[in-house]
């Protein structure tokens, strides 16, 4: 902790007195704890490698929070020069046309090169606009990854399913053995955009979105989706399947405590659970439906990215291409990579940490990674959708109205796919 | 600046002092910060978001369509915000009517104690000083569905609790939570309003009447009826608005099928959503809710009420 507090000083006064001669940007980021401090950290090894540019990260406390401040700061001309916006806050930001430069028209400006390819699959599309071009610099990525009690699977005497017709096959024998089969943790995240893009699936038109607000409507009365949602409900009845409510950490809690067998959670939550968990684990790779045709593809990433707000000097500008530049290279994305449990954004960086053996000690910490490197399918690059945190809101409320008993599968999707549309058409008129 | 006011002499007939200013504009100098205060911090933005509830934006301010009153209709038509009304009205209720009661109850019982009192008051009252959002996270400890011992008493009657799972277990403990927060604040006002009341009264009274309880409802609560009454806007108020840190807690960031109540919901939009026009329009309906609640309060409750 005095450690930890010490280079926060020390990187406070390294900013105070480099910031003489430098130039000065802003960072504003919505992370807390551990993962802010490592912020911290990031900024400070930046401002150490060089001194044209001084870098201040600021935490303005949740995602949410933070892309609320970002906004408020804009309309009013304070906006900092990084904007950190969570996944499902990017067609927020990227929809409203002049209010970030893109990342790799930043970087290409510095007279730097740009290699999309050097972006691992599942993070190449995700920040991206249609064409390809990075809208937002992948920053903090994590896949959706399911976690295994090992002793829970020894007393089954079974392996983890790939597939969730192979864990209809393993849940009785978990339960059997005393372990509540499955649970996961964000059901927007894991079994809804990702169920899309681990079956590759289409989840709302315009090209899921990214090709247009105008009369873009999501997807979400396919008949797959309503499937895995009646087969989770029907598991919850089972007892082979349990559902804390929309809370992470509520979810995350029984399997920490050895009560539950599988648990989807993030690949982020590895550095966590190696604290936490009261049992030996491992991890692999979310589930899929073996029937669906085509399935098994890539999962996209979650997470948040870097913007550059517009409205800058060139001068600052340079310094935050700079720094892009710095956070993708492979040394600082395999430190982010290790400190935090994110997963690495580049091929070299993951390269880089392989070669080193990280995997072999921590073999776990590799699944996220491979999973965001699996072939990409059709619908397996990621959704552009415009205010999606409030569909999220709309999900969460019928989900949990599902597992409570209050509605019919059925009637939930239905539910959010008529309160969705109409955000959507009401972002539409905002964006238009 | 030397204060000029002069205090003249109390005019016959009147029993009040008047105070006069040497310069017409001293007084308005006076007022000028607080009325700065007012303006900047209510003024000013409830006038832009009653503008702002007239139109569809772009969160970050590059187009703004004036839409007339489509924000208000969208609000008004969708069931769930109609849900979110009743829902508030209920909990509003709910949490007025149980900290009133409670905190007049546990007034009523430490006036009438002698010895130790202070110990009784200190330990009312200290509650107060807790925090709306520490006040909900202590609460969501005794809630909480893994650990939590109210869940625990609960499973012993045969009641499984589920709170951040089943609506009404979140409600019952939202409401419990919230009421046990504002018990402390209307015990220090019941309590001073009841050391207030002349000893000869309730001597007279006691004279005329054996029973303590008639002797109450017919004497000593229509005594306390001001401090009742201001108790009961301030709790409205409080349960409309100040529970939002209570809910905030609770509900971790996620409302999901979990009761909230307006507040909360202008928040959601607008906060997290960034919908700033349908936002605005909630809480434009909040301001007019807010504002024929007090009219009618005054209207209705106030002339029966006998200042003394």
């Amino acid at each position: 902790m005095i450690k930890q507090f010490s280079l926060a000083a020390v990187s406070i006064a390294m900013t105070a007195t480099s910031s003489l001669a430098a130039t000065n940007i802003t960072w504003w980021h919505g992370m807390a704890g551990r993962n802010g401090e490592v912020i911290n950290e990031v900024a400070q090894k930046f401002n150490a490698a060089q001194s044209a540019c001084a870098l201040t990260p600021v935490s303005k406390g949740t995602y949410e929070e933070a892309l609320a401040s970002g906004i408020a700061a804009f309309r009013s001309g304070e906006q900092p020069n990084i904007l950190q916006v969570f996944d499902a806050g990017a067609a927020t930001i990227i929809n409203a046309k002049g209010a970030v430069v893109p990342a790799e028209d930043l970087i290409k400006e510095a007279g730097y090169d740009f290699d999309r390819n050097a972006f691992i699959e599942g993070v190449r599309y995700f920040y991206a606009d249609s064409d390809g071009k990075f809208v937002g610099m992948p920053f903090n990525s994590s896949a959706p990854i399911m976690y295994i009690n090992d002793e829970a699977l020894k007393k089954a005497g079974v392996e983890a399913p790939k597939t969730w017709e192979e864990f209809e096959q393993v849940a009785p024998k978990l339960k059997e053995a005393g372990y509540i089969p499955l649970v996961q943790a964000q059901l927007t995240w894991q079994f809804t955009e990702n169920f899309f893009s681990r079956n590759n699936i289409q989840f709302a038109t315009n090209n899921n979105g990214y090709d247009t607000v105008v009369d873009t409507k999501l997807k979400v009365t396919d008949p797959n989706l309503v499937m895995m949602f009646e087969k989770l409900k029907a598991w919850a009845d089972e007892g082979y399947f349990a559902y804390y409510g929309a809370g992470w950490a509520d979810n995350q809690k029984p399997f920490e405590e050895n009560k539950v067998a599988l648990w989807v959670g993030s690949s982020g939550s590895f550095g966590g659970l190696q604290k936490t968990a009261q049992m030996p684990f491992s991890a692999t790779f979310l589930p899929y439906w073996g029937s669906i045709a085509g399935a098994g593809t890539n999962s996209f990433i979650g997470g948040a990215a870097l913007f550059a707000m517009a409205g800058k000097p060139a001068e600052e500008n340079k310094c935050v291409a700079d720094f892009f530049q710095f956070l993708t290279s492979p040394e600082i994305q395999k430190f982010y990579h290790q400190a935090t449990g994110y997963v690495a954004i580049t091929k070299e960086a993951y390269e880089l940490a392989k070669s080193e053996g990280y995997y072999e000690k921590t073999p776990a910490a590799e699944v996220g990674i491979k999973q965001l490197m699996l072939p990409g399918g059709e619908w397996s690059k990621g959704y552009r959708l415009g205010f999606y945190p409030q569909i999220r809101e709309i999900m969460e409320r019928e989900y949990g109205r599902i597992f409570s008993g209050e509605t019919t599968v059925k009637d939930a999707f239905d539910t959010i796919e008529r309160e969705g549309n109409e955000l959507l058409a009401r972002f539409a008129k905002t964006a238009g | 600046m030397a204060m000029q006011a002069s205090v003249t002499r109390p005019l016959e007939g009147s029993t009040m002092k008047r105070v006069q200013f040497s310069s017409p504009l001293l007084p308005y100098l006076f007022l000028a910060p607080q009325l700065a205060v007012i303006v900047i911090f209510f003024y000013w933005p409830s006038v832009r978001a009653i503008q702002s509830s007239f139109y569809l934006e772009d969160p970050f301010g590059f187009g703004s369509t004036f839409v007339g009153l489509d924000n208000y209709l969208g609000v008004l038509a969708n069931p769930e915000y109609l849900a979110i009304a009743r829902f508030t009205a209920i909990f509003t209720a709910l949490v007025t009517f149980f900290s009133l009661a409670l905190g007049l109850l546990l007034a009523v019982k430490a006036d009438a104690v002698i010895r130790g009192n202070a110990t009784y008051k200190t330990l009312l009252i200290s509650v107060y000083a807790i925090a709306p959002p520490v006040a909900g996270l202590i609460g969501m400890m005794f809630f909480d569905q893994h650990i939590g011992p109210f869940v625990k008493i609960a499973a012993f009657f045969g009641w499984e609790m589920k709170v951040g799972l089943s609506y009404f277990d979140t409600a019952f403990a939202m409401v419990v939570i919230a009421v046990w927060k504002q018990i402390p604040y209307n015990f220090i006002f019941f309590l001073s309003g009841l050391q207030g009341l002349p000893a000869s009264v309730r001597e007279a009274a006691a004279i005329d009447c054996r029973s303590g309880i008639k002797r109450f409802w017919t004497v000593i609560f229509p005594l306390l009826a001001p401090t009742a009454f201001f108790l009961l806007i301030i709790n409205v108020t409080y349960a409309l608005f100040d529970t939002f840190g209570v809910i905030d807690v609770m509900v971790k960031d996620k409302a999901a099928n979990n009761p909230i109540t307006l507040v909360y919901k202008v928040y959601m939009d607008g906060f997290r959503g960034n919908d700033i026009g349908g936002s605005s329009a909630q809480s434009v309906i909040l301001m007019i809710v807010v504002f024929v609640l007090t009219v009618l309060q005054f209207r209705f409750i106030e002339r029966r009420i006998h200042y003394t």
